[in-house]
């Protein structure tokens, strides 16, 4: 990402899109909409300053939702390019009420709350689609019940846990305990605000509440609105007091998840979704397992699916290795049904196809490896190109022409063409750039003979 | 330029990050402790060192203050060090006079509640750097010409047949040597393939005809590589050819010399006639099956997944599914049975095709490697482990799906190339994930069966892939080189034993023949500074530029005092 950052030969337009194409092979013009980030790029220093005291808190997309995020946000933190954007959606500025704090914090004076949607046109001859994909949603397979268990989350969900930079820190914390730490730290917050204000009543009256409380309820100052006041916030700071002992009583007994199920094929190899196999999700379902074992050796993990296809370079011996030393099983079956067990436990319910038997088992955790859908980032983009897309709606190309799409000129790489891991998408990445180098080659021989 | 450790004068600059620093270390006391340190002329706080005004402030204090070292301590040089080192270069002061000290992911994140400690440490870190930047010599960034805008590619299959026309599209020059009489590699043997079912044939004589009418490409047939000297840009190669041996200046060098088919002697009762390899199987259909063949049984994962190969071969079960298809199409009664261990029908095209083959009929069943398949005289006996039960299966017809394994001659090609291969032989690129198609190396690249064994679309992408990197110093013309890499500081102390040329990953050294006996020689376009050598050298003859060990001991000996 840096070294696109930094490169003298590429000009990076972030948060911005194709709105138009023109022209043919070898010369094409192109449309752009860069889309206003109230920012401007060219003062911000990506200090970050500004987010800290921004008062609208959103939940963190970049973190599947699991964290949350400022109105003004870097999308992450090492992102590039590090300039922050704020997001018209929720900034109280610009949804028209009064803020500004962050332009009040930039020292940088990079805040433009007045900044338009820019289109700009720029001429090239050849183009690279490299849109990528979508993860698969998984609420659309009911017998999952992804919604409605907390416990059971997706391969991207589990990756963004077991992320030092995460949300947990990448400790496997369970959502649900998450949750009650969530509730309880809430409830800490309002206890603060309330014991602050109590404080004051107690400075100014010269009492302490338990005595002044004890008195109220005798039936003294009756008509003081002040203090009604300060018996209101007594006693709902008593309450939350009462409420917060339970909670944090089993939030002790909290640890991270040690039993994981890892679910194969969720929407891939599936008539409903996509009859399609993924392709990269045993490998990362057993490279989730290994890390969650390597934060924590007390982590065992099974592994349920149809075939593991471990085909890349090194993967059969990581998918052994991760067996022997890792403690992961790799049970041969699909998973029929997963439900909600005590303690937020899923239970899962699967055939085990070797002993021919139907068994169920409870976990800590349940993590989907979700199907690789076709991008809609993808298909907007090729029926602006007015590029072909195949049956799945991946960008149609050839096996003896990989990365060639039905345009010529046109090229495209990664998970745009169909389910690939990174080495693939990597080598694609360098092909494509060679058939477009090639085109932008041809094109330039072409116009240097029409001089000469 | 200044004059060597006379009269230093180091600018620091402190930067604040926002808040992102200032917020938890003292900073004015950070200034304040800079001013006392040896050497220091100037010191300065910025709220942003990178803005616009904290670099115009470095560039003026050079020039104002008369500085000739900068030190600036703020975030991490991953992401500022080049831009700190092009603003010393703009104002004129060699851009390796300047020094990093990074305080805030390393200092002021990590000790967010321990202000004093936190500043205590950034006081550690700005001595030792002011201590080292004190010794820092200028560099000069080293530029090496390509003097030979051509490509050799060994290795003429469908690899490196797509990567020598994609270079020669490009206009360079290629050499393309083939060890075989005919370019076409695999494919010559292999009859239609999948998924879309071409004829090999057609498409490797198509390929043929757009090389042998290429202007830019010239092909060595019944030809080898013998001998390869010198570095990126600049190797001199010998090619044994049928008619001669040839000498040829070479840029770039692409290795595509693919694979070969494991030959299951002594397993199964393989003989070549009823118990076959799918290649055999491949030049059988060619010719036409006997409709007298009814029953097919394959047994997958022959000779790989297990101790001696434990890799899977990735394109076997694609394969076996193709060729049962194929088979049932040219004899409609035939009973194609599969016996896998786990069907790697990874992918769009092969799941679709796997989808396909059981449409056609194919039988798939499930065998544990513990409990492997026995071949008897028309039979295959298995215990299907999904069933729980022993079957037998009739068998006219035995095919062993067995893997891509190294060409024979690997480690020779990789002697003469100085590349490595990996635990199973095949070559080792430079990172699995994010440089799969370069050696560690510069200037030699990978692709096809010779990295991994592949499918033609994936072999074609790596085909174009390597020709896309190796285009890249081509069409530069020079490849410049960070001068922070390995030097013979002391040339007398060398004794030419080469332990360090054994380790070097990157081959950038080499012991050469000279008038004071034999010495390591840096091929300073190679070296990626990594420091093994300087490390291993117990005659400490090699150093590190801008990591000496004396530069280092300086630091050392801040942060002790
Ligand atoms: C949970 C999980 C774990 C994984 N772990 C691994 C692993 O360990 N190793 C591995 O090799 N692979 C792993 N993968 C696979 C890996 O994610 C893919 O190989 C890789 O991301 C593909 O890269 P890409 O560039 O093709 O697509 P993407 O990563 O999807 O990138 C596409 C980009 O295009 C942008 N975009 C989309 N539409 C538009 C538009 N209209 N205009 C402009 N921009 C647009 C998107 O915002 C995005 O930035 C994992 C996948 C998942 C789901
Ligand atoms: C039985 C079988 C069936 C297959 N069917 C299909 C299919 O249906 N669909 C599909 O997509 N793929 C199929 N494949 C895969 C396909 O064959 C490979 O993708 C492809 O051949 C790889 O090409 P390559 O150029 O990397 O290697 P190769 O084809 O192996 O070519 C390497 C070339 O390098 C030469 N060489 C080796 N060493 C040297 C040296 N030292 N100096 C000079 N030259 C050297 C060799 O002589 C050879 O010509 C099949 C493979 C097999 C084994
Ligand atoms: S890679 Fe594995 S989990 Fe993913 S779709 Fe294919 S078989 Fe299923
Ligand atoms: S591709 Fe299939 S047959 Fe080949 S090694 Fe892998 S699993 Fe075994």
């Amino acid at each position: 990402m840096l070294d696109v950052g930094r490169h003298p030969n590429i000009d990076l337009l972030a948060y911005s899109e194709v709105e138009k194409l023109e022209g043919r092979s070898g010369d094409f013009k192109v449309t752009v909409r860069r889309k206003a980030r109230y920012v401007e790029e060219d003062k911000c220093t990506g200090c970050g300053a500004c987010k800290e005291k921004c008062p609208t808190v959103v939940p963190d997309a970049f973190n599947v939702g699991l964290g949350d995020r400022k109105a003004i946000y870097s999308w992450f933190a090492q992102g590039i390019p590090s300039t922050h954007t704020i997001d018209p959606e929720h900034c109280r500025q610009l949804k028209g009420k009064k803020c500004g704090v962050c332009a009040k914090t930039c020292l940088a004076e990079a805040i433009n709350f007045d900044q338009k949607d820019r289109l700009v046109e720029i001429g090239v001859g050849a183009i690279i689609v490299a849109t990528g994909y979508d993860v698969f949603d998984p609420s659309q397979i009911f017998e999952y019940r992804y919604k409605e268990i907390p416990n059971v989350v997706t391969s991207i969900e589990f990756e963004r846990l077991l992320s030092a930079s995460g949300p947990t820190a990448g400790h496997a914390g369970r959502p649900s305990d998450l949750a009650v730490e969530a509730e309880i730290e809430a409830l800490e917050k309002k206890a603060g605000r309330l014991q602050r204000a109590i404080t004051k009543f107690e400075d100014k009256y010269v009492e302490s509440s338990s005595a002044f409380s004890k008195k109220y309820q005798d039936g003294e100052y009756k008509d003081d609105k002040d203090r009604k006041r300060w018996a209101d916030k007594y006693a709902e700071h008593l309450a939350i007091l009462e409420t917060i002992e339970p909670i944090k009583k089993k939030a002790e007994g909290f640890t991270v998840a040690k039993r994981l199920a890892f679910i194969q094929c969720v929407g891939s190899r599936d008539f409903r979704f996509y009859p399609f196999c993924s392709g990269y999700c045993c490998m990362h379902s057993i490279k989730e397992a290994i890390i969650a074992h390597e934060h924590e050796t007390e982590t065992t993990s099974t592994i349920f699916g149809m075939d593991i296809r471990a085909v890349g370079k090194g993967f059969e011996q990581y998918k052994i290795r991760g067996g022997n030393n890792s403690n992961i099983t790799y049970i041969r079956g699909r998973v029929a049904e997963i439900m909600e067990g005590p303690d937020n436990n899923p239970v899962v319910t699967y055939e085990d196809t070797r002993e021919r038997r139907v068994k169920s088992e409870e976990f800590d955790m349940v993590i989907l490896a979700t199907a690789c859908a076709p991008g809609r980032g993808t298909i907007e983009t090729a029926n602006l190109l007015g590029i072909e897309l195949d049956r799945y709606d991946f960008v149609k190309t050839d096996p003896l022409s990989p990365v060639d799409t039905t345009t010529p000129g046109i090229f495209v790489c990664g998970c745009s063409v169909a389910p690939l891991d990174v080495p693939e998408s990597v080598s694609q990445a360098s092909s494509a750039s060679e058939r477009a180098a090639e085109v932008v080659f041809q094109s330039d021989l072409k116009k240097e003979k029409a001089v000469a | 330029m200044p004059d060597k450790r006379e009269n230093i004068r180091i600018g620091v600059f402190i930067c604040h990050c926002g808040s992102n620093i200032a917020g938890y270390l003292d900073v004015e006391e950070l200034e304040a402790f800079a001013k006392t340190l040896p050497n220091v002329a100037f010191v300065v706080r910025n709220l942003y060192t990178c803005s616009e005004g904290g670099i115009n402030e470095i560039k003026n204090a050079i020039d104002e203050q008369n500085l000739n070292r900068v030190v600036v301590a703020s975030c991490t040089p991953r992401t500022h060090e080049p831009l700190f080192r092009s603003s010393c270069a703009e104002a004129g002061l060699n851009p390796y006079l300047f020094e990093m000290v990074n305080i805030r992911d390393q200092c002021s994140w990590v000790h967010m509640r321990e202000r004093e400690k936190g500043t205590s440490k950034a006081k550690d870190l700005i001595r030792m750097g002011v201590a080292k930047a004190a010794l820092l010599e200028p560099q000069e960034p080293i530029i090496s010409e390509v003097h030979a805008a051509r490509a050799l590619v060994i290795g003429g299959g469908i690899a490196g047949m797509t990567a020598s026309i994609a270079l020669g599209d490009r206009g360079y020059e290629v050499v393309l040597v083939e060890k075989e009489e005919r370019l076409g590699g695999m494919l010559n043997r292999l009859n239609m393939l999948g998924p879309t079912m071409t004829d090999a044939g057609d498409m490797v004589k198509e390929k043929i005809e757009t090389i042998t009418d290429h202007p830019n490409i010239t092909v060595f047939t019944r030809a080898t590589v013998t001998d390869v000297d010198g570095f990126i840009g600049n190797y001199e190669v010998d090619i044994e050819t049928k008619s001669g041996n040839e000498k040829v200046d070479i840029g770039v060098i692409i290795v595509a010399t693919g694979g070969r088919l494991f030959v299951p002697e002594g397993l199964y009762g393989y003989d070549g006639r009823r118990v076959i390899t799918q290649l055999e199987v491949e030049e059988v259909l060619g010719r036409g099956l006997d409709p007298a063949v009814k029953n097919i049984v394959m047994i997958q994962c022959v000779g790989s997944r297990n101790e001696e190969r434990p890799y899977c071969a990735r394109i076997c079960c694609q394969t076996a599914v193709k060729n049962a298809i194929l088979i049932t199409e040219q004899n409609p009664d035939a009973k194609v049975s599969i016996l896998y261990r786990d069907m790697q029908m990874y992918g769009v095209e092969n799941e679709e095709m796997f989808r396909d083959s059981k449409v056609k009929g194919v039988r798939f069943i499930k065998y544990d490697p513990a409990r492997p398949p026995r071949v008897e005289e028309g039979k295959v006996s298995v215990f299907h482990s999904l069933l729980g039960r022993e079957m037998d299966l009739l068998a006219d017809l035995v095919v062993l799906s067995t893997p891509v394994v190294p060409q024979e001659d690997a480690d020779v090609t990789s002697k003469i190339l100085t590349v490595p291969v990996d635990e199973n032989g095949f070559f080792l690129e430079g990172h699995v994930k994010l440089r799969p198609l370069d050696f560690a190396t510069d200037g030699v690249f990978l692709c096809g069966s010779a990295r991994f064994p592949a499918n033609i679309r994936e072999t074609v992408a790596q085909g174009l892939g390597a020709a896309s990197r190796a285009s890249i110093p081509l069409s530069k013309g020079f490849v410049v080189v960070e001068p922070i890499i390995s030097v013979l500081a002391d040339e007398d102390a060398c004794r030419g034993c080469g332990l360090c040329v054994a380790l070097c990953p990157y081959s950038a050294l080499e012991v050469r023949d000279t008038e004071k006996g034999r010495k390591v020689h840096v091929i300073d376009v190679s070296c990626k500074g990594c420091g093994v050598c300087a490390a291993t050298c117990y005659q400490h003859a090699l150093s590190i530029n801008s990591f000496t060990d004396q530069q280092i001991n300086a630091q050392i000996a801040a942060f002790l005092n």
